[in-house]
């Protein structure tokens, strides 16, 4: 039984802040990157630096850019001497982490008002380098990520019987999602769903239209205590319950389609939150999808379809911004992939979607919406659910 | 507010600790070879599994390791299966302790796991370390951390603080301290040795090795459960200073003041301070910040110039803390540890161990 504890202080984010994601942001050091996503969440939350207790960033493999624990070189631009700065890294799903640690630090009152921030500038170096470093006695990974997870996209087809369509469905969705969303990457003003089909074939089933963008970007939010949001400006974004679960990379038992960690961490998050259906309670759902066909994989790994019927509710429609579940309203990672940042930007999607700050790409009246990231070999996994109003317990 | 609450926090104790014998090089083992005995140690001390920890979280570096998500082997190593909630810090496993410390204060864990591990035997730990530099205009020269640490160490003996035999006796004090560690890499007494970089000599530097280190923490009744004497922690809290050597005072250090005030370190005095000085001048400014007088016993342990595995050393240092306190030498310690060029990021944490009858 957990030792009496204080209940923990509510979580809110009163600022988010991210850059306009581009191939290549040749025009500021990575100082300058961070600093401008950091700036904008202090200015939407109306705070200067000396309100913030402590600084928690994010980011993957350090080799990304060449540059071994960067937060040190960036303490100057993200306003953080004098104060604790935390450096997060589990790999792709270290945005969705980053924002853990910086709230739990409010949730246990250690500090009131937290800057996270996660950032990631491919430009800089060769991600596909920085991920191909041979280690002796290890299998190499030649192929890339999508290399790696085709097989498990065949696995899923075969095992749901999913037509073949389906992902290019979420590819045309995601990318025109993204026309609404002026920080997105990829703005294909001419997409249509025929250009997807007929793009080339990268890793089977995967094609070029179905694959996520290499950017350059930064994502930050400022997380406050009750007191806090009380000042806030705008409608702050509550913290209904947060989780991170791993597990291991290889191993015979692993589901490389549907991962017990996913799940798990899923329905502790829903547990924390108060919710029995999550296809019912939830409005709208950011998750990390790279490759389209990772949506109905989802889907069903995170409650929100049965086993094999993820797809059905992608082919329906019903993950259309106008449909009954939104899924991925900001053009997704199929849109906007600084991967460092990837998982902040579906968390802090969320909750402009509960804060009703999504401009064009808003879902109407969106209550409580779901934030996801994962990284790894489908192994990290990080997720939070955030609410347009404060917790009840 | 850190260390300091107004409601009633928890109360965080470390239950047990396992370090490896740090050694110059370990060819034959890969990191997660050297990390699992000492993972099965700590958890063999507790008579936990990794399935009864609440939450596992793990400092190491991937330039270390010469390889991305260099973590993730280590992940498999502990056997996160059924899966655990788990996270990683990419800096010294010190401030993996500080993460897995928030989070039992959460209330959403009662155990954590915290680990570190670092090889420098594989590469140059010099030039490594000159990767975390400004890459634009600092990092393109290749200063490396010797060379960088000798520039604090002169502006010490600039500024009348120390002077070349006072930091041989700070040498030569860890390492006949070190006699008593199994663990140490380089205990006894050896000669000062001739300069590396002036005024550094061999003595007044870190050796280079590999090593790893696992610590048990617990909340309330499952520390007393799991721990004869658990080493609670009273206060935890760290702190950064700017990056560019030139806008700061290399004599000072602020930021490790700033961090053990508000872990509460000044309200009692302590017994036993165990410092994450790799070189032996670094000391004498944390000494100078931490206000540690001769009544204090300073790195018992020999220190990391006895063994400073590079994302380690922090947490060997709250290890040996804690140890001390587990096996009654201390009743009050200090662990500090550090983090870039010239202590830029710093550590404290205040560990006590409960009234003996």
């Amino acid at each position: 039984m957990p030792e009496a504890a204080t209940a923990k202080e509510h979580v809110a984010v009163v600022g988010i802040g991210q850059t306009k994601h581009v191939a290549a942001r040749r025009d500021v050091s990575l100082a300058g990157l961070v600093r401008e996503a950091a700036r904008r969440a202090l200015d939407d939350a109306e705070l200067g630096w000396a309100d913030i207790d402590a600084v928690v960033i994010g980011k993957a493999p350090d080799f990304f850019e060449g540059v071994m624990m960067p937060e040190l070189y960036l303490a100057d631009a993200l306003g953080a001497v004098g104060k604790p700065l935390l450096r997060v890294h589990t790999a792709g799903s270290v945005g969705g982490s980053t924002a853990l640690v910086a709230a739990n630090l409010v949730a246990s009152r250690v500090q009131r008002t937290v800057l996270t921030l996660a950032f990631e500038k491919q430009s800089e170096s060769n991600a596909m380098w920085g991920l191909s470093l041979p280690i002796p006695f290890q299998q190499p990974l030649l192929a890339g990520a999508g290399g790696f997870f085709a097989p498990h996209v065949r696995a899923y087809m075969r095992r749901s019987g999913a037509p073949d369509a389906v992902g290019s469905l979420v590819a045309y969705k995601d990318r025109r999602n993204a026309l609404k969303n002026p920080y997105a990457h990829l703005h294909e003003h001419d997409i249509t769903l025929e250009k997807v089909r007929s793009s080339p074939m990268l890793w089977d089933p995967i094609r070029y239209s179905e694959t996520c963008p290499s950017s350059d970007g930064a994502c930050a939010m400022v997380l406050t205590d009750r007191a806090g949001a009380a000042r806030a400006p705008r409608p702050p974004a509550w913290v209904h319950g947060g989780a991170m679960r791993s597990e291991p990379t290889m191993f015979a038992g692993k589901d490389y389609v549907s991962p017990r960690a996913g799940r798990d961490c899923a329905a502790d998050v829903y547990r924390q939150a108060g919710i029995a259906d999550p296809r019912r309670q939830i409005d709208a759902v950011e998750m990390y999808v790279p490759f389209s066909w990772y949506e109905p994989m989802w889907l069903e790994n995170l409650g929100f379809a049965a086993e094999g019927e993820g797809w059905k509710l992608t082919e329906s429609g019903v993950t259309e911004l106008d449909g009954d579940l939104p899924v991925n309203m900001s053009g997704g990672v199929l849109s906007t992939n600084p991967i460092g940042a990837s998982g902040m930007i579906r968390f802090a999607e969320a909750a402009l979607q509960v804060r009703g700050q999504a401009g064009e790409h808003q879902v109407d009246g969106a209550r409580r919406a779901l934030g996801h990231a994962y990284g790894g070999g489908s192994q990290f996994f990080s997720m939070w659910l955030v609410g347009s109003a404060p917790p009840t317990t | 507010m850190t260390g300091e609450f107004t409601g009633a926090p928890r109360n965080v104790a470390v239950v047990a600790c396992a370090q490896s014998d740090h050694r110059r090089r370990t060819d034959e083992l890969s990191e997660v070879e050297m990390l699992m005995p000492v993972l099965h140690e700590v958890l063999e001390r507790t008579g936990l599994t990794t399935a009864d920890i609440g939450f596992t979280c793990s400092g190491s570096s991937d330039y270390l390791a010469g390889r991305a998500f260099s973590f993730t082997m280590a992940l498999d190593g502990v056997g996160a299966w059924p899966p655990i909630s788990e996270s990683h810090v990419e800096t010294d496993g010190a401030w993996a302790l500080y993460e897995a410390w928030v989070k039992l204060l959460t209330g959403d864990a009662d155990t954590a796991l915290v680990y570190a591990y670092g090889k420098s035997s594989p590469g140059s730990v010099r030039d490594v370390l000159t990767r975390q530099l400004d890459p634009y205009y600092v990092a393109p020269l290749w200063p490396d951390s010797v060379a960088l640490a000798a520039l604090q160490a002169q502006a010490l003996i600039d500024a009348g603080h120390t002077d070349e035999p006072a930091l041989a006796a700070v040498a030569a004090r860890s390492r006949d301290a070190a006699d008593g560690n199994a663990h140490a890499q380089l205990p006894g007494a050896r000669p000062q040795g001739e300069y590396v970089v002036r005024p550094l000599r061999t003595g007044d530097c870190p050796p280079i090795g590999d090593g790893a280190v696992a610590v048990v923490l617990a909340a309330g009744d499952r520390a007393r459960a799991l721990c004869p004497r658990p080493a609670w922690i009273r206060g935890m809290d760290h702190r950064v200073e700017a990056h560019s050597l030139g806008v700061r005072d290399l004599t000072e250090s602020p930021s490790t003041r700033l961090a053990a005030e508000r872990a509460g370190a000044f309200a009692r005095p302590v017994d036993t301070a165990e410092l994450h000085a790799p070189f032996t001048s670094q000391e004498v400014v944390l000494r100078k910040a931490l206000r540690l007088d001769d009544s204090v016993l300073v790195n018992p342990s020999g220190g990391a110039l006895a063994a400073n595995p590079v994302m380690a050393a922090g947490l060997v240092r709250v290890a040996e803390a804690a140890g001390r306190i587990h096996r009654g030498a201390s009743d009050r310690a200090l662990a500090h540890a550090t983090s870039g060029p010239c202590l830029q990021q710093n550590l404290v944490a205040v560990l006590e161990g409960e009234a003996r009858a």
